[in-house]
C-alpha cells in the first residue's frame, strides 16, 4: 500500500492539471466562437463569388482551357498543400492530417508521379522537413489569419504550376463539420476545374439573370483576373476551416483531459481515505493491545 | 431620384449596404459610373478609391483589387479589403508608400528576397489609401 504523503502528492498533482486543461477549455471555446464568426463573416464574399463564377463559366464565350490556371497537363509531378494548425494538444486533429497527407502521397509515388509539399502551421512543417519532400512552408499565421496570408500561399502554388515545375495541386486541410466532427479533406486546387466552385456550404443556386452580362474587358480576360482571386478564397476558406476545426478538437481533447483527471482524483481519494483508515485502524490495536498487555 | 442597391463585401464581412444615387469605381478598364438600374455588368477592379453619393452626401472609401457585379439594380463589390475614407491612417499610408518604393528599388536591384510583385501591390493599396483620404478632405 502506498504511504499516505505520496496518495496525497499525487492527488494535489492531477488536481493542477485538471485545472489547467480547463482553463484550456475555455480559451479553446472562446477562440472557437471568434473563428466561427469568421466563417460566417467570410460566407456572403464566398457565395456571390462562387455565383459570380458560375455566371462567366457559363455565359460569355470563354474557351476556359486556354487559361492557364486551367490547364490540364499530364500529371508527372504533384505538389500537396498541407494545412495544419501550429500548436498541438489537440487530441488526433493534426496528426489525421498528416496521415491522411502520407496515404496521398504513398498513392501518387505508386502511380510514378514526383510529390512535393508545401507546408501550412507548424505541426506540418515539423514533420515533413525530415521527409525532405518539403518545397515551402509557412508558420505562424494561424493565429491572426488574413487574407494576405491566403495570397502568399496561392501565389507559391500558383507560380510552380504556371511555371510547369508541378502539373497538379491538392489541398489537405481539417475541414469543421460541428463540434464533434473535423474530417480531414482532400481537395483539388490546381488545375482549376471549369465549374467546381462548389465553395464550403454555398451550393445554392446562382439566381442571376440569365447571361444577359456585358463583360469588360472580355469575359476570358476576366476570368484570367479572376481565377488567382479565386485561390485566394479557396485557400483562405481551407485555413478559416482548420483555425475552426484546431479549436473544437482541442475543446474535445480538454474536456476528456478534464474528465480523466477527476476519474482519477476519485480513485486516488478512494486510496488515501482507505490507507488513512488504515492507519487509524492499526494505531488503535497498538494502544489497545498496550492497554490489555498492562492489566495481563 | 431612382436608386441602387450598393453592396461592398470583403472577406471580413459586408462593409456597406446601402441604397444609393450613383457609385463611381476605379474599373481595371478606367474609372467608371453606375446608375440605377443599370445594365447587368461585370468586371475587375483595381486598388483605388470607390465614391458613392446620397442624398448630395459624397463619401469615399479605399478599396483594394476584385470584382464588381452589377445587376437587378443591385451593384455588388467584392474586394479584398475596403476602407472609409475618413478612418484611413495617412501618416501610415504614406510611410507604407515608402517602404514599398524602397523595396521596389532593392527587388530591382537584385534582391531576391524580396517579391516585386508583393511590393508593387503594397505600393498600390498606399497610394488608393492615400487618393482616398485626400479626396475625403476635399
Amino acid at each position: 500500500m502506498p504511504g499516505l504523503k505520496d496518495v496525497k502528492n499525487k492527488i494535489n498533482g492531477i488536481t493542477k492539471t485538471a485545472q489547467i486543461t480547463k482553463t484550456m477549455y475555455m480559451v479553446a471555446s472562446a477562440k472557437l466562437r471568434s473563428a466561427q464568426k469568421k466563417m460566417e463573416d467570410f460566407r456572403p464574399y464566398t457565395a456571390k463569388f462562387t455565383d459570380v463564377m458560375r455566371e462567366l463559366s457559363h455565359g460569355g464565350d470563354s474557351d476556359a482551357g486556354a487559361l492557364p490556371l486551367m490547364e490540364e497537363r499530364e500529371v508527372k509531378t504533384v505538389e500537396i498543400l498541407v494545412i495544419t494548425s501550429d500548436r498541438g494538444l489537440a487530441g488526433s486533429f493534426n496528426s489525421n492530417i498528416i496521415r491522411t497527407t502520407e496515404r496521398l502521397r504513398r498513392q501518387y509515388e505508386a502511380e510514378g508521379k514526383k510529390v512535393s509539399i508545401v507546408s501550412v502551421g507548424k505541426k506540418a512543417s515539423r514533420y515533413f522537413r525530415k521527409t525532405g519532400l518539403q518545397r515551402a512552408h509557412f508558420n505562424d499565421i494561424m493565429a491572426a489569419f488574413q487574407m494576405f496570408n491566403a495570397r502568399d500561399i496561392a501565389q507559391s502554388v500558383t507560380s510552380a504550376f504556371l511555371s510547369g515545375e508541378v502539373d497538379k495541386v491538392d489541398i489537405v486541410y481539417g475541414k469543421f463539420y460541428s463540434m464533434a466532427i473535423q474530417k480531414p479533406e482532400v481537395e483539388a486546387l490546381l488545375p482549376i476545374k471549369p465549374v467546381t466552385v462548389e465553395l464550403g456550404e454555398t451550393a445554392e443556386t446562382a439566381a442571376g439573370p440569365a447571361g444577359a452580362y456585358s463583360f469588360e474587358p472580355d469575359s476570358n480576360e476576366l476570368m484570367t483576373g479572376l481565377l488567382p482571386l479565386f485561390l485566394n478564397v479557396q485557400v483562405y476558406h481551407a485555413l478559416l476551416e482548420v483555425g475552426a476545426s484546431e479549436q473544437a478538437a482541442r475543446m474535445t481533447a480538454m474536456d476528456n483531459a478534464t474528465k480523466a483527471c477527476k476519474d482519477m482524483i476519485k480513485e486516488l481519494t478512494q486510496l488515501y481515505n482507505k490507507a488513512r483508515q488504515a492507519a487509524v485502524t492499526n494505531e488503535l490495536l497498538d494502544i489497545v493491545g498496550g492497554a490489555e498487555a498492562l492489566k495481563g | 431620384m431612382a436608386q441602387i442597391h450598393l453592396e461592398i463585401v470583403t472577406p471580413g464581412g459586408p462593409v456597406v449596404s446601402e441604397d444609393v444615387d450613383v457609385v463611381t469605381a476605379p474599373g481595371s478598364g478606367g474609372e467608371f459610373g453606375v446608375l440605377a438600374n443599370h445594365a447587368p455588368f461585370l468586371t475587375t477592379i483595381k486598388p483605388g478609391t470607390l465614391s458613392y453619393k446620397k442624398d448630395r452626401d459624397t463619401t469615399h472609401l479605399m478599396v483594394s483589387g476584385g470584382f464588381v457585379e452589377v445587376s437587378n439594380n443591385r451593384a455588388t463589390f467584392l474586394v479584398e479589403s475596403s476602407e472609409f475614407g475618413t478612418a484611413i491612417d495617412v501618416e501610415r499610408a504614406l510611410q507604407a508608400k515608402e517602404r514599398a518604393e524602397r523595396r521596389l528599388v532593392q527587388a530591382a536591384q537584385g534582391d531576391e528576397h524580396i517579391s516585386r510583385i508583393r511590393a508593387e501591390a503594397a505600393l498600390h493599396r498606399a497610394l488608393a489609401r492615400i487618393q482616398t483620404a485626400q479626396r475625403t478632405k476635399l
